[in-house]
């Protein structure tokens, strides 16, 4: 494993992540282009835009999934360690830098159960705790109390998504809504410091909704991780997120407070197309040109 | 069709039938009707009309047959796949079965009526029961396909009679040499196979089992090329060598000397073998390295998001199966006294992974009932001489449609809360690589 630089630069002890100037090109099409924005510590950032806008890629390129074409990802880590996201390998960003994910398509292990998943997650520690699995294979080391305890943890978050009656049941055979939660929960076990989602509310029912609503403020309040999520239900945007950073196409357009976001002319223009006078006021200015 | 009130099924399945029968005449005329026999000094076609038209009425008649009874429209189709009710009992009865298995090819050789040629046989298939455990970790766990799997076999045979002859090394230092050595060349394969999945995987593996094979073919000095390496030494009891002698196996312990001793040795020792790999594979299984091989096989894109490092995840893989076939291939060598490329064929890669197919990727106990079925099988079917392939195929072709996801089809999870549930083979992620 390379080891990873510790050049990063220091951020306000408030800040958590930063993106500056990120811009991610597919061949000749930029999805992302030259995004700035902070995610504060203990905050719930939400990542909205009409779809195309980018929200995804931004998501990729800070989960380590893409690597960005310009740009810098800092994320302010556990004791004040500085990560360069975009140096580490993706497993290095959920290990190290303590970034957990999920996905917009469900991607739990359908074919193992829901206490496997959680078990998974925290592939990590436990593969320590086996000595690289030869002091496991052998039965020797604390493998097997780390193991009681990785189950511990687990069954702990099972309760609280409310699915510990389902614990020994494959993740495939969960209705959709308890896929979510559980996925969610797996993120969580991985210990992050900040958890990206990517459309967590998209196909739940209103009172599915209501429970994951609920779910992120605890994760944000019992467990004091930050959130960013992508999102497209703006009833959960307006309700449980304290700043929102607006996409379109690639572009970021606004940023702010939800109620600020809400009321931008460029929001809204995004949205919901501009307004007949502006086309018209637009058309003017074209015909003059040309006479 | 359906505009009558009760529509008889016969015209279309006479239609049908004649169309099976076309292509029947079509198929067997070239093949059956044509003999090629020998005129004077050239070769001459020789036609046996009477041969194909019983070929052709018999698929005509057959067919008819079937479409008129199975086939028939309208017909409740019956569901094919087990139930879960049935699942369960299986995966049930599985429980005691194993340790009734065990307990079997533990007193096999003491049982009335085994003889050499019987426990010879016990030899084989618990060395092709190994592999299958040991192609298990590759395969069934982690997903990847891997047809090379017999070059591993390869090394760890050629480990052993290379170390044994030029430097005198006993087989018990030879066998976790040839362990360590046909893992390393797991690593090997694994380096630049990583990024592939599916079928590009199984190509490239192909390629890497057929680069060994024609390595040992070609390396003349070395491996000796076509003619082999014979005159590998037979391990020893510990230090005592299976010999008339007085300081033999058989003086010391007070028998009468009995060449038969030799071979229900090399039983228990291939018998011990291959409980060590099945001992490994269910504990790594339960190791976080066995969920991640697992977890790798259903979604490598989560894996990634949860800090598995999947490069060394998918090297162990592969190393640990190249390790199993290392002592797999090192058993191989001292069995035999003899090896040569010959043994290490594609064939015996296809055999090893029909093997973990058929017994249900993943299940340790169906890949034991597995090359008991395929290579007890094989042996059993010596009787029927030139249609021992034909009936070998048939019958692989028949479980896979009774059983489509092999013998033991659900997976048991590696750690339970309240109640160990058998997970149904439908929702498991087949290896795609």
């Amino acid at each position: 494993m390379t080891t990873p630089p510790a050049d990063a630069p220091k951020l306000p002890d408030d800040t958590l992540l930063r993106v500056e100037h990120l811009t991610m090109r597919f061949g000749g099409l930029t999805a992302v282009d030259d995004v700035s924005f902070d995610v504060k510590r203990g905050d719930i950032t939400a990542l909205i835009g009409p779809n195309g806008a980018g929200k995804t890629t931004v998501f990729n390129c800070v989960t380590g999934f893409y690597k960005p074409t310009v740009g810098r990802l800092t994320l302010n880590g556990a004791g004040g360690r500085g990560w360069l996201l975009e140096r580490l390998r993706d497993h290095q960003i959920s290990r190290l830098a303590g970034v957990a994910r999920t996905f917009q398509n469900i991607r739990l292990f359908g074919g193992m159960t829901a206490l496997e998943n959680l078990l998974v997650a925290q592939h990590a520690p436990l593969m320590k705790a086996s000595g690289m699995t030869v002091l496991g294979v052998l039965g020797l080391g604390g493998f097997n109390k780390a193991e009681a305890a990785a189950i511990e943890k687990a069954k702990a978050w099972l309760e609280r998504i409310g699915l510990i009656d389902r614990a020994d049941d494959p993740a495939a055979d969960l209705p959709y809504g308890d896929q979510r939660r559980l996925e969610i929960a797996r993120a969580m076990c991985t210990d992050p410091v900040l958890l990206c989602l990517d459309e967590p509310a998209a196909g739940l029912n209103p009172r599915e909704s209501g429970d994951l609503n609920a779910l992120l403020r605890s994760i944000r309040k019992e467990d004091g991780v930050a959130v960013l999520l992508i999102e497209h239900d703006m009833s959960v945007v307006m309700e449980i997120s304290d700043h929102v950073v607006v996409l379109d196409y690639g572009k970021k357009i606004s940023d702010g407070t939800p109620q600020a976001v809400r009321e931008d002319p460029k929001v809204i223009a995004a949205y919901l197309g501009v307004e007949d006078e502006e086309v018209e006021a637009v058309e003017r200015e074209i015909e003059g040109a040309q006479a | 069709m359906t505009t009558a009130a009760a529509p008889s099924p016969f015209p279309e399945a006479l239609k049908n039938a004649f169309v099976t029968a076309l292509i029947a005449l079509g198929l067997a005329a070239p093949m059956m009707g044509l003999v090629t026999v020998q005129v004077g000094g050239d070769l001459g076609l020789e036609p046996h009309c009477p041969r194909v038209a019983i070929a052709v009425a018999l698929v005509f008649v057959g067919r008819l047959i079937l479409n008129l009874t199975i086939w028939r429209p309208g017909r409740v189709k019956k569901v094919t796949a087990i139930s879960p009710k049935t699942e369960r009992l299986l995966s049930k009865t599985a429980r005691y079965l194993a340790p009734a298995a065990v307990a079997f090819a533990i007193i096999l050789p003491f049982l009335p009526g085994v003889g050499r040629g019987q426990i010879d046989l016990g030899i084989l298939v618990l060395t092709y029961v190994m592999l299958g455990w040991g192609l298990n970790i590759v395969v069934g766990l982690a997903g990847l396909l891997d047809l090379g799997y017999v070059a591993f076999y390869a090394v760890g045979a050629y480990s052993y009679a290379l170390l044994a002859q030029n430097f005198g090394f006993s087989f018990w230092l030879c066998l976790p040499l040839a362990g360590i050595l046909a893992a390393l060349w797991g690593v090997m394969l694994g380096f630049p196979v990583l990024r592939l999945r599916g079928d590009y995987l199984a190509i490239v593996t192909l390629a890497f089992g057929e680069i060994i094979r024609l390595v040992l073919l070609n390396w003349q000095w070395f491996t000796g090329g076509p003619n082999g390496i014979g005159g590998i030494p037979k391990p020893s009891f510990f230090g005592i060598d299976f010999k008339t002698g007085p300081d033999g196996f058989a003086a010391t312990f007070g028998l009468t000397f009995s060449p038969l001793h030799r071979i229900i040795f090399m039983y228990y020792l291939i018998l011990a073998l291959a409980l060590i790999t099945n001992y490994f594979v269910i504990r790594l299984r339960r190791l976080p390295i066995g969920r991640a091989w697992e977890a790798l096989r259903e979604d490598e894109i989560a894996c990634r998001s949860l800090g598995v490092n999947t490069v060394n995840t998918k090297l162990t893989a592969f190393a640990l199966g190249a390790m199993f076939a290392g002592f797999a291939g090192s058993f191989f060598a001292t069995r035999q006294g003899f090896i040569s490329p010959e043994s290490f064929v594609f064939m015996e890669s296809a055999l090893i992974l029909a093997i973990v197919v058929l017994g249900g990727m993943g299940s340790q106990f169906g890949v034991a009932v597995a090359a008991l079925l395929m290579i007890g099988g094989f042996e059993w079917f010596r009787e029927f001489q030139d249609y021992r392939l034909i009936i070998f195929g048939l019958v692989m072709v028949l479980i896979m449609v009774w059983r489509p996801r092999g013998l033991v089809s659900s997976r048991s999870p590696s750690v339970f809360l309240k109640e160990k549930k058998a997970i149904s083979g439908s929702l498991v992620q087949e290896g795609h690589g």
